[in-house]
């Protein structure tokens, strides 16, 4: 699950991670109160507005409606509801968000943190994430603060520090102590740092997270640590033992029909195409979209009806790719193992006749147990729907209805 | 010969009297598994399908001299389960549930490492030898004995390439559902090596998805022992979008190298007979075998 920067920032600072201070508002008169009150406790006299949406690269990204930037530092208490008026409500669109965007309901007003000092105010790169191969965490580091951590690897991957932590033990000093001499840091920076990195291991591991990214970190001109931005993914399996994080799911930023297909226990996610599918299992389905796209279509969803495709089931997946006006045909492919093929037959029948008329055509594929009996009762149905059993029919009708 | 488990597996069932511990059992039994009784905590004693029930799987190993455990307890429970079985001296541990903790897996699979047991899966459908045993919730029927090897990480997308490979005029030496999870007890290379080492398998099917290196991984320590057998493969997701999770947890291109172009490539690269369609498994394996 990803949530909000804001309120990742909420949650790293309970662990004792020191972040950018800010205020989440949903209005210009809000942003203004905000600014003064974040003038008041930190003594900031400029101010940092930012969008708050689920997708990385909002300060690059332009609001449609207004072309400003989905994060602006702004130098005073007028310019601050200016930004706000033009960031709230708007669209932005970003590399990460596709040409739709997304609409920004909230925006961050956050201190500034880059003022003058003593020394340069620098930033870095770090995250913890799951290394899949070795099945431990590991904590990486770079130098290269601010920047895409993928542009960095592949230019300069000699950049990127790692240190994979042993789950038996956790972080250990000397760990934290490699990865602050590996920014180069010192003094009481280098301190800082530690401390960073310790708190930041304790959050992510006692919030069940798969994913940390605090992008930049900033050393202050006063040798602070900060985190001045965070991305932070939580483990969905084990949400249940996190209520308080599970309730900081933001639907809004969610599509609807995904959002509707996970109250049915479906696992759809939308896509772009014009071929709706319907199929049991995730690798199955994945597979089913290939081969949509080989057939010269594109598919218009990922849909894992799981593993008792019914009559209900069936009907709420057909209610949710019904609801994408591109889908110009439906592909259901069953490959029945425990489930009898003839059942599902029947189920896709009752559902198509619970909807009424359905003025795409459907194909349907069942193999497996009773896939012949499947077949006929989906012949038989009188229904505008075609049957196949062996899957490169499936993909030469797909090809008839889209070719 | 066979991989993994075979008609002397002495296998208990964890999570036995829960109701897909029972469904699945029942179906392991009926298939000609041999199931010598199961573990739910709580009920050790009783009798369920006609095997016993044991409180601990230490018992059930002392007792039945189990060798092989199936585990469908829920995810809150199920890693805790997996260093049940490991500490018992269970050899093959499956496990089938879907939705355990990343967390809890980092600690089971750090557990059993330093044990000398292998853990398949979990989030997988499980192993079978065909007409020997089915150790997880396949449809036996599908898999027909032959002498082509299956390595997976996915359910039906296994069961569609058996079926395919069985049309084809071949049968199955043994499936590995090897699960679609980020952290699994077994690689899709660990599975591979295991087939390619098996006298009685002539040709293998490995099918992966978008996500993780196992499938490059896998290609180039094939390539690495010269090829001996050939392999048919095909990674589900290249129309995948980038950062969604698709269906599994571990299915979700995280950069450029885990794309399902990426892995193609690379196993093309390393002789492995790739197909663009998974329509074309089984027909691309009679080929690579002719």
């Amino acid at each position: 699950m990803n949530i909000h920067e804001y309120q990742a920032k909420e949650i790293l600072k309970k662990f004792g991670v020191n972040i950018q201070e800010g205020i989440v508002v949903d209005s210009p008169e809000n942003a203004l109160r905000a600014a003064k009150k974040l003038n008041a406790d930190t003594g900031t006299k400029w101010f940092v507005i930012k969008a708050q949406i689920h997708a990385g690269g909002r300060g690059k990204g332009k609001i449609k409606e207004t072309g400003s930037n989905g994060v602006v530092l702004v130098k005073s208490f007028d310019a601050v509801i200016e930004a706000a008026k033009n960031i709230l409500g708007g669209t932005l669109v970003t590399h990460q968000t596709g040409s739709v965007g997304k609409t920004v309901n909230k925006i961050l007003i956050a201190q500034d943190v880059y003022y003058p000092g003593e020394s340069e105010p620098k930033e870095y790169y770090m995250s913890i994430l799951l290394d899949r191969a070795t099945g431990w965490n590991v904590i990486m580091a770079s130098t290269e603060g601010g920047m895409d951590i993928e542009t960095v690897a592949a230019e300069t991957p000699d950049k990127i520090f790692k240190e994979w932590i042993d789950p038996k033990v956790g972080l250990q000093g000397f760990q934290a102590r490699k990865v602050a001499f590996a920014l180069g840091l010192e003094g009481e920076a280098f301190k800082q740092m530690i401390k960073f990195i310790f708190a930041l291991y304790k959050a992510y591991v006692e919030t069940d997270s798969s994913m940390f990214e605090i992008n930049p970190v900033l050393k202050t001109s006063d040798d602070k640590i900060l985190a001045v931005d965070s991305k932070v993914n939580i483990d969905d399996n084990a949400l249940y033992r996190h209520k308080d994080i599970a309730e900081l799911r933001d639907l809004s930023e969610e599509d609807p029909a995904e959002v509707e297909a996970s109250q049915s226990d479906l696992n759809y996610v939308k896509l772009d195409g014009n071929v709706g599918c319907m199929v049991n299992g995730a690798g199955l389905a994945m597979a089913t979209m290939d081969m949509i796209k080989l057939c010269g279509g594109e598919p218009a969803n990922f849909l894992d009806v799981g593993g008792g495709a019914n009559a209900e089931t069936v009907e709420a997946g057909f209610r949710i790719i019904l609801k994408d006006p591109n889908v110009k045909a439906i592909l259901i492919n069953i490959f029945g193992g425990i489930v009898r093929c003839d059942r599902v037959a029947t189920g896709v029948v009752e559902a198509y006749k619970n909807i009424g008329e359905i003025d795409v055509p459907i194909i349907v594929r069942l193999q497996g147990t009773n896939a012949e009996e499947g077949a006929r009762i989906i012949e038989e149905s009188g229904l505008k729907v075609t049957s196949a059993i062996v899957l490169k029919d499936a993909a030469e009708k797909v090809k008839e209805v889209v070719g | 010969m066979s991989v993994l488990v075979n008609k002397n597996s002495k296998v208990i069932v964890q999570g036995f009297t829960g109701s897909e511990g029972t469904f699945h059992a029942s179906q392991m039994i009926e298939y000609g598994t041999n199931i010598v009784g199961g573990v739910t905590p709580g009920k050790g004693g009783q009798v369920h399908l006609d095997k016993p029930v044991f409180n601990t799987v230490a018992d059930a190993v002392t007792q039945t001299g189990a060798d092989v455990s199936v585990i469908f307890v829920p995810p809150a429970f199920a890693g805790d389960a997996i260093m049940e079985a490991a500490e018992a001296g269970i050899k093959v541990i499956v496990a089938i549930t879907e939705g355990i903790p990343i967390k809890d897996m980092i600690m089971a699979k750090e557990y059993i490492k330093q044990r000398d047991v292998r853990l398949i899966g979990p989030n997988c459908p499980g192993v079978i030898t065909p007409g020997e045993a089915k150790v997880g919730i396949m449809p036996g029927f599908v898999f027909k004995k032959g002498r082509i090897g299956v390595v997976s990480k996915s359910g039906t997308l296994t069961y569609e390439a058996a079926d395919q490979v069985v049309k084809a005029g071949m049968g199955i030496s043994t499936a590995i559902g090897i699960g679609g999870d980020p952290i699994i007890g077994t690689s899709t290379k660990e599975a591979v090596e295991l087939l390619m080492n098996d006298p009685d398998t002539d040709g293998i099917v490995m099918i992966g998805e978008i996500g993780g290196q196992y499938e490059a991984d896998a290609a180039r320590w094939i390539k690495a022992q010269g090829n001996p057998k050939p392999v048919v493969g095909f990674i589900a997701g290249q129309t995948a979008p980038k950062g969604k999770r698709m269906g599994h947890a571990g299915a979700i291109i995280g950069g450029a190298d885990d794309t399902a172009a990426a892995k193609m490539k690379i196993m093309g690269e390393c002789g492995i007979h790739v197909v663009q369609s998974p329509a074309d498994i089984g027909e691309t394996m009679a080929k690579a075998l002719a």
